[in-house]
């Protein structure tokens, strides 16, 4: 077995060299691309896990203090807790809810041809590519008598008063939620808008003779096993978004919010990285971060897998 | 639908997507889609009619979210403010064609260069190279910003146009599409340019570049709306280097007597990548229809 084995590592090292050289002129196009992926992907992850161990601010080198940084998060910063509990429970509440919001509605403007489809799906995208547009929760989540929210409410006597939606620490996170799903119909959506026009049409054909009888069975038997890897990619999509919400809490609830209700662990990152400039202790919460996201995302494909198998 | 009804054959034969399909169904889902599609479209209907209301209006009780007198006062107030600024409004302007337009292009270009031999070629470290891009897709750009501050003044392009551009260059996303799209193209079709004696290059020019164009203009629109969105705080300190995007937002800061300047700003703002979106949308369903990769 032994033998066999560098034997056929012999022939493969041959090969190997032989290869990298036949193939120059990939390589020559790859450059381009992956020089800069290099230098602005690969390497600040690589840092920011090497700064992660340090003590930095920016102004003096950095001094290596090990798992001080960690050690620090985890024991004496009672805020990082609650940013972990408020991004685990918006990445757990709008990660699947916008997935599936992605698919159904995908799904049924699939259904519609032409002009219909072509404004559905403007409506539904729309939101995601309009750049702070949702400052205008503002104005509908308003605390006083002019939010339109409360106006509404107030109008047909659901309640006796204005609430102030953002400023009321039980209100803050529902909130922001359903802000999140209204800006969450992004490339996922599209892609899978894209992949349903893809699926084969003589499948469902020939499904309905294997005896698929409606538009559900034909979604579960024929449509999603088809676009299997849109699926997964979808996923990555709605899950990275999920976890990395911050903007919306720090436009509508203030950073910091009322009792952070609103916090999460990238506003706390934004904190200490741009405000505060205790970089190495920032790079501790992105290398975790990175590691939530990375860990949520393999697991999830690992799952999705198993669709139609 | 009711003929589809009496001729049961034309229906399984000419109108194939009306297979499995209630009445009831479908009726319950349209109302469904409706009341979905008012709740996601109010607010940007909202951003609209605010941008036409006169100051009064915006502060009326109770709100209205449909304008009642329309009046381009504040596009106007806009106006007004925008040939005050210290730096010549056309300036900001130019910068965002260079920042937008510039990121753009050349990400579509050295993602379709790279995604080529990632999809068609086969190469030693080709799986390791993909799955890193893929990786990149499973975090977002909060993880790095830090680390790249640091590089981009390193490489000594701090407060230049390159510092927003060069990374831009190499989002992982583009270059996972476009590699999605190629892998698509058929063989034959690179096989027979290549015994007609074609380079890789013109290959990738004149074979994939031409057949993957709804994935090119797919990566110029998300492309376009990253970019559109970049203030550029983090780098770009010269104010004859800021894109229009900032100048806007400082317009808005400038407190609450300019509310109404601020909603025509809000407007523009969500207007343009969505009109991106409106002319490319139609391209690529009909460039979808007509292509005719599928073999």
């Amino acid at each position: 077995m032994k033998k066999m084995q560098s034997n056929t590592n012999q022939r493969n090292e041959w090969s190997l060299g032989n290869r990298i050289k036949r193939s120059k002129a990939s390589y020559i196009m790859l450059a381009p691309y992956f020089i800069l992926f290099f230098f602005f992907t690969v390497l600040p992850v690589l840092i920011s896990v090497g700064l992660s161990f340090t003590s930095f601010n920016v102004l003096e080198p950095p001094k290596f203090i090990l798992w001080d940084n960690y050690i620090r998060l985890f024991l004496d910063d009672d805020i990082f807790k609650i940013a972990i509990k408020n991004t685990l429970i918006f990445a757990v509440i709008t990660g699947p809810i916008s997935y599936f919001m992605c698919l159904l509605f995908a799904w049924i403007i699939n259904e519609f041809k032409g002009k219909t489809r072509a404004l559905l799906t403007l409506i539904f995208y729309a939101p995601s590519i309009s750049g702070n547009a949702y400052v205008v929760w503002n104005l509908i989540l308003s605390g006083d008598r002019y939010g339109f929210l409360n106006g509404f409410l107030l109008k047909i006597s659901w309640i006796n008063e204005a609430i102030m939606w953002m400023r009321i620490e039980k209100y803050i996170l529902p909130m922001l939620i359903v802000v999140q799903l209204w800006l969450s119909l992004g490339t996922g959506f599209l892609t899978f808008i894209a992949g349903l026009q893809t699926v084969d049409k003589t499948l469902y054909e020939a499904g309905a003779v294997d005896g698929v009888k409606n538009r559900w069975q034909e979604l579960w038997y024929i449509t999603l096993p088809s676009m299997k890897p849109q699926l997964m990619f979808g996923a990555v999509m709605q899950i990275t978004q999920a976890f990395a919400v911050a903007d919306i809490s720090i436009q509508l609830a203030g950073n910091p919010s009322v009792n952070y209700a609103g916090t999460t662990i990238v506003t706390h990152l934004l904190d200490y990285g741009s405000i505060r400039y205790e970089m190495g202790y920032a790079s501790a919460i992105a290398t975790l971060l990175f590691l939530m996201m990375v860990g949520a995302n393999k697991l999830t494909q690992r799952v999705l897998r198993k669709v139609g198998n | 639908m009711a003929r589809d009804y009496m001729k049961p054959k034309r229906h399984l034969f000419r109108r194939k997507h009306q297979l499995n399909r209630s009445m009831a169904g479908n009726a319950s889902l349209f109302v469904f889609m409706g009341i979905c599609a008012v709740f996601m479209a109010l607010p940007l209907v909202m951003v609209i009619n605010n941008a036409f209301k006169p100051l009064d209006e915006l502060f009326k009780y109770p709100p209205t979210i449909i304008v009642r007198h329309p009046s381009t006062d504040n596009f106007n107030d806009l106006l007004t403010l925008m040939s005050n600024s210290w730096v010549p409004f056309a300036r900001y302007i130019l910068n965002t064609i260079i920042i937008t337009g510039g990121g753009t292009l050349g990400h579509v270009i050295f993602a379709s260069l790279a995604a080529y031999p990632l999809a068609k070629h086969d190469f030693p470290g080709k799986k390791f190279l993909f799955s890193i891009v893929v990786l990149s897709l499973m975090f977002s750009y909060q993880v790095t910003q830090i680390p790249n501050y640091l590089i981009i003044s390193k490489l000594g392009i701090n407060n230049t146009y390159f510092a927003v551009i060069l990374p831009a260059f190499a989002y992982g996303l583009g270059l996972y599409l476009m590699k999605q799209f190629i892998e698509q193209i058929p063989d034959s079709l690179i096989e027979s340019a290549r015994l007609d004696g074609a380079s890789e290059y013109k290959v990738w020019w004149t074979i994939i570049m031409p057949n993957v164009k709804p994935a090119w203009l797919t990566l110029a629109v998300l492309q376009f709306q990253s970019m559109w969105g970049n203030t550029g705080s983090t780098f770009l300190r010269d104010e004859q280097l800021k894109p229009l995007q900032y100048a806007l937002q400082q317009i808005v800061n400038g407190g609450p007597a300019r509310q109404g300047a601020g909603a025509v700003v809000t407007l523009i703002i969500a207007a343009v990548p969505i009109t991106f979106f409106i002319i490319c949308q139609s391209s690529i369903i009909e460039t979808m229809t007509t292509s005719g990769m599928k073999e």
